[in-house]
């Protein structure tokens, strides 16, 4: 029950806004000690995950070129281009970029896009440069961009499980196994489709809100 | 054979230039904390467990000290280079796309775990040199706008990695296990609806708490998904399985413990409210979580 302590810390650390890097390894020396390890042990052992997942962190290796184009003016490019189509919504645009995700992710091409590939230097841009044209309030801006971000890691979620080598189908198979079940991938991944279209449903019907309430705000404006 | 070898190098040799470029603008708490990242990166696997979990107690006792400076605010960019400064952003998704089809044929020469990762570098290459030639841009130019783009997300940057690393810890500490016999002990016998909403709520609350559905599935499938589900109710393992991880998908939207998910975009994006992210995707994930439990219970009824 006492390594239950370091969900605890985590917890309240976070809602007492100390450093997070600090709160989760203090949370990790916490469990670690419920459990009866030694120091050095837990210390290792978190080395040890750390160096294994760092391909977490290599995706940055983008913001030379992101970076770079930002002050070669991509963003206002950006902007200019859906200022040329005259039927772009922000919700419109989103709700494509919804599904380019869902259906290349469910392709199993997951790294494609993503908050630093594609999210940053095109979708947030336009998609902010759409909702001005639609009379949005300056402070929609921030609503937009934080949609955008969500609408990628939604299409990503609720797409890539119907992709048969993903790392969560091969989980599940792995776990079941252990009970005995045997299970195909494809069994798996064809459960993934319904959740997949009401995925779909659902956040397209939220990106239909928001363009009413931008268009809404724009005629209140005028 | 390339593999995550040839991605670490690259990542190890951008974050070493932001190191230098910090150093020589004497911000020396965020060089300290890219040196270390680029040790990490080029050198980790010579370190060893405990000189790795060293380095990443120096990682946060340079967060934690509040020394790390943001990037100084830069003029915002007029229009120039027409159409041609889409070219570099759209080679990165192609190149990654096409190279992971392509490297999927050579399995000798490429790690085909791998591909996409490997495919994604080459493609950040290629767009860095068409940064030289379509646009002109000197070698330095593209690491001193990077560095501000980092500068900006801070130490958030290894949030994610540090999560995941308190995820093994977790496992080896067995709270897992733990969670899973409380969360067992409190459905009635024999109710349908007690299970699926014990399963389907428990992979959502248990992924909030760790951040990570993965961590969740051995977890609820040991403790309700296969006693109860599976065996005593007699339900599809196809089903069982893959909607409950989907339900722990609906947690993974609601949590700042999924930095990489919730917190870095914000970050990237330089949003005021950090969980600006995350309040956007509550109400799609709390009816969805909702659905999920519906065709969990509709298979099963």
């Amino acid at each position: 029950m006492w390594v239950l302590a370091g969900i605890v810390v985590i917890a309240g650390g976070f809602l007492l806004r100390f450093n997070p890097l600090l709160v989760i390894i203090v949370s990790a020396l916490v469990t670690g000690f419920a459990a009866g390890l030694d120091p050095v042990r837990i210390v290792a052992t978190f080395g040890h995950a750390f160096n294994e997942t760092r391909y977490v962190t290599a995706i940055y290796m983008v913001l030379p070129v992101i970076g770079l184009l930002e002050r070669r003016g991509l963003q206002a490019r950006a902007r200019t281009l859906v200022a040329g189509f005259r039927g772009a919504t922000a919700g419109r645009l989103l709700t494509g970029y919804l599904l380019f995700r869902q259906v290349t992710a469910a392709l199993g091409l997951t790294s494609v896009a993503g908050p630093a590939q594609t999210v940053r230097p095109l979708v947030a841009p336009m998609a902010e440069a759409a909702a001005e044209r639609q009379g949005g309030a300056p402070e929609d801006a921030e609503r937009v961009k934080a949609m955008a971000a969500a609408t990628d890691t939604v299409g990503l979620f609720f797409g890539e499980d119907i992709f048969l080598a993903v790392g969560s189908i091969l989980l599940m198979k792995g776990v079941l196994e252990g009970y005995g079940i045997m299970l195909e991938p494809f069994q798996l991944s064809i459960w993934a489709i319904p959740t997949a279209i009401a995925a779909f449903v659902i956040h397209g019907s939220r990106l239909w809100w928001l363009d009413r309430r931008l268009s809404r705000e724009g005629r209140g404006a005028r | 054979m390339i593999g995550l070898n040839l991605v670490y190098a690259v990542a190890g040799i951008a974050f070493a230039i932001f190191a230098l470029l910090s150093v020589r603008d004497r911000r020396f708490a965020n060089a300290a904390f890219y040196a270390l990242i680029t040790l990490s990166f080029l050198f980790g696997d010579m370190l060893g467990d405990v000189a790795n979990g060293v380095l990443v107690l120096a990682l946060v006792g340079i967060a934690a000290s509040g020394q790390m400076r943001r990037a100084e605010a830069v003029a915002p960019a007029e229009d120039r280079h027409g159409a041609k400064v889409f070219v570099p952003a759209l080679v990165i998704p192609a190149v990654a796309l096409l190279g992971t089809l392509a490297f999927k044929q050579v399995p000798a020469l490429v790690d085909p775990k791998q591909a996409t990762l490997v495919a994604l570098t080459l493609g950040t290459v290629i767009a860095l040199v068409l940064c030289g030639i379509l646009l002109r841009a000197r070698a330095a130019e593209p690491f001193v706008a990077g560095r501000g783009l980092i500068d900006d997300i801070g130490w958030v940057a290894v949030m994610p990695q540090m999560l995941a690393s308190l995820g093994a810890v977790f496992a080896l500490a067995g709270v897992g296990e733990v969670v899973g016999e409380l969360i067992g002990a409190v459905i009635p016998a024999g109710s349908v609806i007690g299970g699926v909403l014990a399963y389907a709520l428990g992979m959502a609350l248990f992924t909030i708490v760790m951040g990570n559905a993965f961590a969740a599935f051995p977890v609820m499938a040991a403790a309700v998904g296969v006693p109860i589900l599976i065996r005593q109710m007699g339900a599809d393992p196809a089903v069982v399985a893959a909607v409950g991880m989907l339900a722990g998908f609906c947690g993974t939207l609601m949590t700042p413990m999924a930095a990489n998910f919730n917190l870095l975009p914000a970050a990237l994006l330089g949003l005021r409210d950090k969980y600006a992210v995350i309040r956007a995707q509550v109400p799609t994930a709390l009816p969805l979580l909702a659905f999920n439990i519906l065709l969990l219970y509709g298979m099963i009824a």
